[in-house]
This record gives C-alpha cells, sequence and structure tokens, in this order.
C-alpha cells in the first residue's frame, strides 16, 4: 500500500528545550495510527510539523509524496487537520464555517455545497446549521471541527485527540467516524485513551521526551508486557501450597507471584518462561490433581500497563 | 481569477463579515460618526469659521485614529492565537500573505464604511457654501490611507501577542508617537539633542506633518509614498511576527 504520511528526523527544540528530538514515521493508505505519549512528549508538536504549521529544526515531511515544507499548498491540499481543543471560529454559525473552508478550499459554488452536505451528514450537524459555534455543546463543536477537516475528503487525516472531553456516546460516534474512513486514508490520532488505540488503531507508536520508544500493534506492545501471557488464578488461601505443588509439574513456567489477598481468598500469578501458558492446561492440570481454584484467566495485561513501564523506565535510562 | 486573489478574497470576506458578527461593528461606527460630528462642530468650530470646507472635520481624523484604528485591528491576530484557529488557518491551503493581506483589506474596508457613513458632513457642507471639493476629496482618500498605515502598524503588533488589550496598547502607543513626531512640542525637544537634517527626518515620519499637507489639497508624492511603505513595511513585520509568534 502507498505510504501517504512520512516524516524523517523530525526535530524541534523551543528555546533550550528538545521537544522533538528525531522522529521518523511512515503511514500506509489504509492504517490508523495510534501516537501515544504522556503530556509534554512532543505528540502536538510532531503533528503541527507534520501538518505543516511548524517548520521543523531539522527533518522533512512528505504528505501523498509531495514535500510541505517546499510546496506547503498542494501538501496542505491533501491534508485534513483537526487542531488541538478543535478550534474554530466562534462568531461564525457552523453552515457559514463550513462554506468558508469549502471555499479557501478551492470548491465552486455547487461542489462546496454537495462537499458541506456530505460532511455534515457523517458527522451528524444538520440540526445546529444555523447555530454560532460558540454556542454549541463541547460534542457538537467537535463534530463541527471533524467536519471541517474531513470536508475535502483527504487523502491523509490527521487528528489531535479527537475525543478529549467527550462523553462515551460521543466518544463512541467518532471512533466510529474514524473506523469509517480508516480503509481509503492514512490517519494518526493522538490520544490519551489508550482503549481507543485499541479501538481504531491498527498501529501505535509511544513517543516520550521527543523520541519514539515503541512501535508496533496492541497486540505487540502488550506483549513487553511481564504479565502478558500470565494466567491469573485465585482460590482459597489454605489450598495454596496444593497448588504450588501441582503447578510445579508444568514446564514453562518461570514463577509464580502472590498478586493479592481478598476475603480468604488468594490472587496469584504463574508468569511463564517464554511465550504464553495457555489457560486451558494449567486447569486442565488443576484439575486432575483436584485443586478447587475459584476464578482462573489469562492476563492480557492492558496498554495502561505498557504506556507506564515504557514511559516510566525510559525516564529512569534518562536520568 | 489568479490563487492569491482568491484566497484573499475569501479569507477578507469572512474577517469583514466578523466584525459585524458582533456588536463591535455597530459600536465602532456610532462612536466613529458621534466623535467625528462632536469634534467637527464642537472644538472645530466648524459653523463659527464661517469657511466651507471640511478642516475642522479632517484635522481631528489622526487623534481619533489612535484610538479607534488600534480596536478594529487588536482582533486580527491576537483572536486567532487565543482561540487556536490560527493553527487551522495557517493549514488549510493557503499563503501566509493571503491571510495577512485579507485580514488587512478586510479591517480597512471596514473603517471605509466607517468613513462613508461621515459623507453627510460632505453634504452638508455643500447644501451651506460651495467648497473646494477636490480638496475634500482628497482629503478624504489621505484620511483612508492614514487609517490604512494606523491599521497595517495595529495588525502588525496584533500578531505579536494573543492579548488584545495589550494589543491595542501597544498600538496605540507606536500610533501615538508617530503622530506626536510631527509637533512642534516633541521636536524642539528632539532639537537639542540631534543635528538639523534628523529633525527634518523625524518631522517627516510624522502622521501629522503628511495629513495636514493632504488635507490642504497638496498630494505630492512624498506622502503617498510614505503611507504606502508604512503600510507595506508594518505588513512585513506582521508576516515576520505571525511566523515567530505562531508557535507559543
Amino acid at each position: 500500500m502507498a505510504v501517504l504520511i512520512e516524516a524523517q528526523g523530525l526535530k524541534k527544540r523551543f528555546g533550550s528545550i528538545a521537544a522533538v528530538d528525531g522522529i521518523s514515521l511512515t503511514v500506509r493508505k489504509g492504517e490508523v495510527l495510534g501516537f501515544l505519549g504522556p503530556n509534554g512528549a512532543g505528540k502536538s508538536t510532531t503533528m503541527k510539523m507534520i501538518t505543516g504549521f511548524l517548520e521543523p529544526d531539522a527533518g522533512g515531511v512528505r504528505i501523498a509524496g509531495i514535500d510541505m515544507f517546499e510546496t506547503p499548498k498542494a501538501a496542505k491540499r491533501k491534508l485534513g487537520y483537526l487542531p488541538e481543543g478543535a478550534p474554530a471560529y466562534g462568531e461564525m454559525t457552523a453552515g457559514d464555517f463550513l462554506g468558508f473552508i469549502a471555499e479557501i478550499r478551492g470548491f465552486d459554488a455547487g461542489e462546496a455545497a454537495r462537499r458541506v452536505g456530505a460532511a455534515v451528514e457523517k458527522a451528524e450537524l444538520a440540526g445546529v446549521l444555523g447555530q454560532r459555534i460558540e454556542t454549541l455543546s463541547k460534542g457538537f463543536k467537535r463534530r463541527v471541527a471533524m467536519a471541517q477537516a474531513i470536508l475535502h475528503d483527504p487523502q491523509v487525516l490527521v487528528m489531535d485527540e479527537p475525543t478529549d472531553g467527550l462523553d462515551p456516546n460521543q466518544k463512541h460516534h467518532v471512533r466510529q467516524l474514524i473506523a469509517d474512513m480508516a480503509a481509503d486514508k492514512a490517519i494518526i490520532v493522538s490520544t490519551h485513551i489508550l482503549e481507543e488505540v485499541e479501538a481504531v488503531c491498527s498501529r501505535a507508536i509511544i513517543i516520550n521526551k521527543g523520541r519514539i520508544v515503541a512501535d508496533g500493534t496492541a497486540e505487540e506492545l502488550m506483549r513487553r508486557l511481564p504479565a502478558h501471557g500470565a494466567v491469573a488464578i485465585s482460590l482459597a488461601s489454605d489450598r495454596v501450597e496444593a497448588l504450588r505443588g501441582a503447578l510445579g509439574a508444568l514446564p514453562g513456567i518461570a514463577r509464580i507471584d502472590t498478586v493479592g489477598q481478598a476475603n480468604g481468598n488468594v490472587r496469584l500469578r504463574v508468569v511463564p518462561k517464554n511465550g504464553a501458558l495457555k489457560p486451558h492446561d494449567v486447569a486442565e492440570l488443576l484439575r486432575e490433581r483436584a485443586v478447587a481454584v475459584e476464578e482462573i484467566f489469562a492476563e492480557r495485561g492492558n496498554l495502561d500497563e505498557v504506556f507506564r513501564q515504557i514511559t516510566t523506565s525510559d525516564e529512569a535510562a534518562h536520568a | 481569477m489568479p490563487e492569491i486573489c482568491r484566497n484573499t478574497w475569501t479569507i477578507a470576506k469572512r474577517e469583514f463579515k466578523g466584525y459585524f458578527a458582533t456588536p463591535l461593528a455597530a459600536v465602532f461606527l456610532t462612536i466613529f460618526v458621534a466623535l467625528t460630528g462632536a469634534f467637527t462642530f464642537r472644538l472645530g468650530g466648524f459653523f463659527d469659521r464661517g469657511i466651507a470646507d471640511l478642516n475642522p472635520f479632517f484635522q481631528y481624523h489622526p487623534w481619533l485614529y489612535l484610538f479607534l484604528v488600534p480596536a478594529v485591528a487588536m482582533r486580527l491576530w491576537a483572536e486567532e492565537r487565543k482561540a487556536g484557529t490560527i493553527e487551522l488557518l495557517m493549514t488549510l491551503p493557503i499563503s501566509p500573505w493571503e491571510a495577512i493581506l485579507g485580514k488587512f483589506l478586510a479591517a480597512w474596508a471596514f473603517i471605509g464604511v466607517a468613513l462613508l457613513l461621515t459623507l453627510p458632513m460632505w453634504i452638508t457642507v455643500n447644501v451651506l457654501g460651495s467648497p473646494d471639493n477636490g480638496v475634500i476629496l482628497v482629503s478624504y482618500i489621505g484620511s483612508f490611507l492614514m487609517a490604512g498605515a494606523f491599521l497595517a502598524i495595529g495588525s502588525a503588533v496584533s500578531a505579536a501577542t494573543r492579548n488584545q488589550v495589550i494589543a491595542f496598547i501597544v498600538a496605540a502607543t507606536i500610533c501615538f508617537l508617530l503622530v506626536m513626531a510631527g509637533l512642534d512640542l516633541i521636536l524642539n525637544y528632539v532639537r537639542g539633542l540631534v543635528p538639523g537634517f534628523l529633525i527634518s527626518a523625524v518631522a517627516s515620519l510624522s502622521f501629522l506633518t503628511h495629513f495636514d499637507r493632504i488635507t490642504k489639497g497638496v498630494v505630492d508624492l512624498s506622502s503617498l509614498v510614505f503611507y504606502a511603505s508604512l503600510i507595506v513595511f508594518a505588513l512585513f513585520a506582521n508576516r515576520v511576527l505571525v511566523e515567530l509568534k505562531k508557535a507559543d
């Protein structure tokens, strides 16, 4: 598939702070790239350079093969951008605002009306077109800004925290919108919400202190966790010894950790040496040895843990 | 229509309508017309002079513009930066010049509307006597040009801050200095400090010196060049400031 977003060695300093320190990435058609990182990691700065708002100190950006800093207008035509906080001209009505965007995107009157109509339909804005944007709720404001970004059906879509501050229904709607458009576009979405990465992104990049510290699918990232592939078991505390004895027979177990205790039950984590343990095998073995357990399930770990582990261990490495 | 014109026109149209979307337009236009009237008839002694001209009217324009033009200019860029819409604007397929020109022209046209609303003054003076209409026309053009120069400075200052109040105060101060540069009060003070040729240099930077000449009906090239080059210079500064400050 064609590479639609290509960033090479982006660097940007603000005073003495290296906000972005050598970020390269490519996004192909059909990919949705999740862009993760703690606050101040350089996510927004990177996106501002990819969209041509800021000029990098070093490095380059190509949008659909067009150099952003040599021919910015041509590159920006291929691009839809939802900046952080979804800014729009508050004193305009939603309809006028979208009309303005269509005009500046160079569509003639008939085509502009058609495009605005299509974007309004996708973002479900029909009811508020006549209202001034500053009077709209946060969810509608976000949708107006989304409609602006997708109005010209761009090949490349960059969205900075598109679901920030929305309620669960609105989040779902935005994710649905992204998923629907994903097939024929290259999309970058920055977010703090890691469940979102699993919901809409085909790949994720974690950045910290202006550098990429992890790159892969959600599944690949989770494999980095020590707990990944572990089997969690909880059982009555007087059966723990029996369980330890039983599991000793199973090959491929690195260790058994005690994670916690509650209501007379002990929660244990069986950590595999490499690769995943099959909960099924563990359950089978325990049944054979007649060790009764309350609960048994495979731990996947979650992206929050991956995020915390990667971004804090990186900090320790730099300290 | 070439692309630069089309984009500038689109930006200007949006910006111009923006003035009328808030009460700002009505407030500004009312105050402008009321103050020009008050200055002309009260301070200028329009009737007492017994001369059919608009000198009392034009003579106060620099002082009016001092406060009113920065008020029109202050929102041009400061608001974009505060609301974050500058990020939207500068990632649309337009060049920074198209945005700067569009905004400047919209604000200039808005001041033009204010100036047009004073046309009854021109009619009045024609009813009362037979003024030199050529001088009045040239004075109107001169006044409009001067407003453009004030405005370009205000627009540049507006790009340097995200706070409209600061934009207003700084722009008004710079304009004040440029107006005052022509007064003897300032010139006498400077005279003791610098050689003679610099005095005329300072005086020639003054809005007043040039505007006085224009309202007397003297259209010399130097005054036109003065205002035009001031506008061009300020818009260049505007371009640099937008670039420098947009990341903050």
